[in-house]
């Protein structure tokens, strides 16, 4: 168990240090003359050479490449990763101040998605027509094949503008999130819904099922005491996958709805070249995807008995 | 007696080489399925010749019929320069395909080699391999392919690129799955047992009943691709802007979108379409060849 | 169809001239059962045996309203003491099943919930028939005495037991727990022993039929072997392509069988036959000098992770020796190390310690390069011809491969004479050339599997349960062949099973496995006739059909 443990640990942070690491050599190492990235690009070529050389100093350009990684590695363990090239804020401190509503926004969607879900395979499990049953299987497809930002303009065209139903941008009050919310969690949905509804029917299918169909059992009661739980933890295993959409799509979703948060000061300190600040968010990112993971390692095993029993002995 | 008892078992299981004309039988079936194939054949056709599809061209406009709505003479309606929108949504086909079509042969060809080998050196090799896939999928597409896009500089290609890079690791996956799932089958041991040797049984066996899954992946990777490279575009990091492509064509309608919302929503409703039925199709390809 | 002594008269379950089709396309619907008619009464024991694809297990799904959504029932009835269940819906089955008539499953790893613990799962059969008392302690002490009647001693221990921590055997009686828990009048049991080992099946059938006894149930047995049909059963029923085509006391089937394809099945039947198969072109070579000598072959396997018992010791000192010409069988039941044994042979595993000797070459320790050349006189022939063959190569390319890897047989013609020879051989012929494995039976496609070994010329097969997923009507063919081929060229065959009965048909010499140990070894006639091991005695008093192979005698 506790080699288990010290494992998934090592492996999550692993991916983090090699997060930091590939966009240390993306942003800082690749780009010809990384200075230029510290400026406004209509400005770079007016910029006079001492006042370069300065800055090159102060960002610490001028060392060796082995050095400046080093550095700002110790730096990145102590929670610093310099001031953002736009506010001259402090990186970790500007992205605290968005992480809330982005959080918001995600957690809201994630709750409605896994909401979407499971009505989708509890329904297309349940339907006994086969057409009803194709309809409801086709959802998911269709949920993650409209764009984020169409979905997003539907929304603000139907309930906005045209119901006047709730508020078309900003993020002042619950009102505000509604929309967002849906048009973030349709996508999320879509993969989720498409491994519940497939291992809702294999687990519908399996041998234990007709155990229970055997005992006396009724559809309902296989469906909530059977298969239930088994067809769910395959779900966990694309809890990687669901955040990166949570994160992709709430840039999209902040953009087209205005609002704050990660994604759209992502999206600006791309288009500012905001080196330190994107660094920041990407290893960010790899941190909540490598405790996503992990947490899903600690917690499967609690929830499957098999897996639980390999652990004991191992 | 010898052979007739073999028929007990014989017939059960429908042969793999169809007929086409059943083939064409089955697919009347599925009116779905054959909309499907229309939509993305014409879309190809938007992209090969536009001009066969629209007498428009994409940057003419008439500042006249400013913000037409759709008509029979303008199917999606004008732009605020009164640029035809249908017409920019058919030769904006031709830049968000082509940088579809190379971000999806750069994840599959890089990714399949790179689960290849993985799967069939399998060790060291393996191990090494499989974190550094990690680490890309830790990061999410769209914000690696964000990052690219803002070391490369913005444009179509590096677009292209960026999403094909981002997209490397989830090829290299499925890969290598398939190859340690496909190495495991008695038919591989039994082409070793038979004296073939390591290399001739990867190209010979490994590679041919791997692939299939990783072309299922790649026939649904297509329209993700096609959103990727939509949405990086309506962030603004594609083409710039006189220029028609299908993510910026709804980012350009998006500011007029209280008053005039054909012109953002029937381009994105188009690239949706598209979308769902490449989706269709590959859905349809999966459950061919699953068996 | 009103009888007048209904309540006196009607058995517990009566199936009456039953159609069920599958949908095999738009509107297109094939027959698997095509007017079955059968009854099983209070305290008897009925078994209906049919091969792969008789329509079997068809039949019992439909019994028990378990069909899935793709078969329908066109035609005929069910009933279970007179009530006409026909055409129930689920809700009005869930009524029956369990109560009425219980159901004990083909494969004991699959028919439990992973996640809970098995006194739960017996709980709720309990509960499910028995919807008057809400008394939780009563529910659990039925569920316990359930357990015990199925013969789980330590029921309370396995009460909080997750299926995994279980054998194969302890699952199946908590499945035949599960099935006594509604207190049914009658029990149906769908092959209930194929995923178990010959002495553990053993176990589990004695104990149906004691149940039986004890209890005044009545019990229907579906079963691909004929043997442990006979052996226990009142009446058998024979079931082919959805008809059963004979029905009658098990005495009276032995003695006069009234159908062809019975007698067929009779003389198929590996114990039917007292001694090795002779070859149709009649002498067997003689036995000559050893061809294949392994000694002291060792193999441990260490588990991933630390501590004492992380290693399994697969074999344990294993010594074989193989005569020119003869058949050397393995067997042993799961877990006794016979398959790592065949595979260090076939050089596809490395031992610890010990060697294999090829004539006077050594097999162990070889370089890649080495080895491939050795392969020309040893080849192996899988258990399963469905996973053995590349599903995308057709026949012709799969016999052909190994001359191609070999560079032997060059040019398109002489290649295509030489893999049509080999067909040939194997009783196939050249309109199989073109066709994929998907097309082939599972004996076909076992015929293709030996073509190809055959392809180099070899001196030795090593057969790893070469007709263990196959029917015994195509199993007793296969055999024959093997039979065959090696009065035809001489060949020397290392056969593992985990069936005794075949034993006796093909081999010369028999080594006994158990634990990664060789229990016994000798002379297949000495060996069956006077085991000295009591473990071999076991394996030997396991093997159904005992009264068939009587019967065969007289």
């Amino acid at each position: 168990m506790l080699r288990y443990l010290a494992l998934k640990i090592g492996r999550a942070l692993f991916v983090v240090w090699a997060a930091f690491t590939l966009t240390f050599v993306l942003l800082f190492v690749l780009p010809a003359d990384p200075v230029d990235l510290l400026f406004d690009p209509a400005e770079v070529n007016s910029v006079p050479p001492e006042v370069r050389a300065q800055v090159a100093a102060s960002y610490g350009f001028d060392r060796p490449v082995i050095l400046q990684y080093l550095t700002r590695l110790g730096h990145a363990l102590t929670g610093d990763f310099g001031t953002s090239v736009q506010s001259g804020r402090p990186v970790v401190a500007t992205i605290l101040d968005v992480l809330p509503s982005t959080l918001l926004l995600a957690a809201g969607a994630l709750a409605l998605a896994l909401v979407i879900a499971f009505v989708i395979a509890l329904a297309a499990t349940s339907a006994r027509r086969p057409w009803v049953r194709d309809l409801v299987e086709a959802l998911p497809s269709g949920a993650v094949s409209v764009p984020v930002f169409l979905s997003g303009i539907l929304m603000l065209q139907i309930f906005s503008f045209r119901l006047g139903w709730f508020p078309a941008f900003g993020d002042e009050g619950a009102r505000s999130l509604v929309l967002p919310l849906i048009t973030l969690a349709i996508p999320v949905s879509g993969p989720i819904a498409q491994l519940l509804v497939r291992s809702f029917a294999t687990e519908f299918r399996s041998g234990y099922v007709t155990t229970s169909w055997a005992k006396g059992a009724t559809r309902g009661g296989i469906v909530v005491r059977d298969v239930f739980r088994n067809a769910s933890l395959p779900a966990l295993t694309i809890a990687g996958i669901t955040f990166g959409n949570l994160i992709a799509g709430s840039v999209i979703t902040e953009t087209v709805f205005a609002r704050q948060g990660v994604g759209r000061m992502t999206q600006a300190a791309i288009n500012t070249l905001d080196v330190p600040l994107v660094q920041g968010t990407v290893v960010l990112v790899a941190v909540g995807f490598a405790l996503i993971n992990l947490i899903v390692d600690l917690i499967y095993p609690l929830l499957d008995p098999r897996l639980r029993a390999a652990l004991a002995t191992g | 007696m010898t052979v007739g008892l073999d028929a007990f078992t014989a017939g059960r299981r429908p042969g793999l080489a169809r007929p086409i004309a059943r083939r064409l039988g089955e697919l009347a079936r599925q009116p779905i399925l054959v909309a499907s194939w229309i939509v993305v054949l014409v879309v190809i056709g938007w992209a090969v010749a536009p001009g066969l599809f629209t007498s428009y061209g994409p940057y003419a406009g008439d500042a006249a019929a400013s913000f037409s709505p759709p008509s029979a003479e303008h199917w999606f309606g004008t732009d605020r320069l009164g640029r035809d929108l249908f017409a920019r949504s058919v030769y904006g086909a031709q830049t968000t395909l082509t940088a579809t079509l190379l971000a999806v042969l750069i994840a599959f060809g890089v990714g399949t080699l790179v689960g290849l080998i993985a799967g069939f050196a399998g060790g060291i090799v393996d191990t090494a391999v499989m974190r550094v896939i990690d680490v890309f999928l830790a990061i999410p597409s769209l914000l690696l392919a964000m990052v690219v896009v803002s070391v490369l500089g913005y444009s179509t290609q590096n677009i292209a690129l960026a999403v094909g890079i981002s997209s490397i690791a989830s090829f290299a996956r499925v890969m290598r799955a398939q190859v340690l799932s496909v190495v495991t089958q008695d038919y591989v041991k039994a082409a070793y047992g038979l004296g073939v040797g390591r290399l001739g049984v990867m190209l010979r066996h490994v590679v041919p009943n791997s692939l299939s899954s990783v072309i299922a992946l790649a026939a649904l990777e297509i329209g993700t691709a096609v959103l990727a490279v939509a949405s990086l575009g309506f962030l603004g990091y594609g083409a710039p802007p006189p220029q028609p492509e299908w993510g910026l064509l709804v980012a350009e309608g998006r500011d007029y979108v209280a008053v005039h919302p054909w012109a953002s929503i029937l381009p994105g409703a188009a690239l949706a379409v598209v979308v769902i039925a490449t989706h269709r199709i590959s859905t349809s390809y999966r459950k061919d060849h699953r068996r | 169809m009103t009888d007048p002594h209904a309540d006196r008269q009607d058995p517990l379950l009566r199936i009456t001239g039953l159609v069920i089709d599958y949908r095999t396309g738009r509107r297109r619907w094939t027959p698997a059962v095509r007017g079955a008619t059968l009854h099983v009464g209070p305290g008897e024991f009925v078994s209906l045996v049919g091969e792969s694809g008789s329509g079997k297990t068809t039949l019992v799904q439909g019994a028990l309203g378990l069909l899935p959504e793709s078969a329908r029932i066109r035609a005929g009835s069910i009933a279970y003491s007179g009530v006409d269940v026909t055409g129930w819906n689920d809700r009005r089955m869930a009524l029956v099943r369990g109560n009425y008539v219980g159901f004990i499953p083909q494969d004991p790893n699959t028919s439990l919930n992973p996640v809970k613990k098995i006194g739960q799962q017996v709980i709720e059969a309990v509960r499910f028939n028995e919807p008057d008392a809400r008394d939780a302690a009563r529910h659990r002490q039925a569920a316990l005495d359930s357990m015990r009647t199925a013969g789980l001693t330590d029921a309370e221990r396995v009460f909080h037991q997750y299926p995994h921590e279980l054998s194969g055997g302890m699952k199946q009686r908590a499945l035949i727990a599960i099935a006594l828990a509604g207190k049914p009048k009658i029990i149906v049991a769908d092959e209930p022993t194929s995923a178990l080992d010959v002495t553990v099946q053993k176990v589990i059938l004695d104990h149906l039929v004691r149940l039986r006894e004890e209890l005044g149930i009545g019990v229907l047995l579906v079963t691909h072997d004929l043997g442990v049909a006979l052996d226990r059963s009142d009446r058998i029923l024979v079931m082919r392509d959805g008809e059963i085509v004979e029905e009658g006391p098990v005495r009276r089937v032995l003695e006069n069988a009234a159908d062809d394809y019975t007698r067929r099945l009779l003389d198929a039947a590996p114990a039917r036959h007292a001694g090795r198969l002779e070859p149709a072109s009649g002498r067997r070579p003689l036995p000559g000098r050893e061809v294949l000598r392994a000694r002291g072959l060792t193999k441990t396997y260490r588990l991933r992770g630390r501590g004492p018992r992380r290693e399994l010791r697969a074999l344990d000192g294993v010594d074989l020796v193989v005569r020119e010409g003869t058949t050397h069988a393995i067997v042993g039941e799961s877990g006794a190390g016979k398959s790592t044994l065949a595979s260090i042979l076939a050089g596809f595993t490395s031992p610890d310690h010990g060697t294999v000797h090829l004539g006077d070459r050594e097999l162990t320790g070889l370089s890649r390069g080495r080895l491939r050349e050795i392969r020309r006189d040893l080849q192996f022939v899988f258990q399963n011809p469905f996973t053995s063959l590349d599903p995308r190569f057709t026949v012709a390319e799969i016999v052909a491969e190994p001359l191609r890897a070999f560079g032997l047989a060059r040019g398109r013609r002489e290649r295509t004479a030489r893999v049509t020879e080999l067909l040939k051989a194997v009783a196939l012929d050249e309109r199989h050339l073109h066709r994929l494995p998907g097309q082939l039976s599972g004996g076909q496609r076992q015929r293709v599997a030996i073509a190809r070994a055959l392809a180099l010329n070899p001196k030795i097969l090593v057969l790893d349960e070469a007709v263990s997923a196959l029917d015994v009507s195509v199993q007793a063919q296969i055999l024959r062949l093997l039979v065959d081929l090696q009065a035809e060229y001489g060949l020397s065959y290392v056969f593992v099973t985990h069936d005794l009965g075949v034993v006796r048909l093909i081999a010369d010499d028999v080594s006994v496995m158990k634990d990664g140990v060789v229990v016994e070894t000798g002379p297949v006639e000495h060996v069956f006739r006077s085991p000295r091991h009591d473990y071999t005695r076991r394996l030997l008093e396991a093997i159904p059909g005992a009264g068939l192979a009587v019967a065969g005698a007289r």
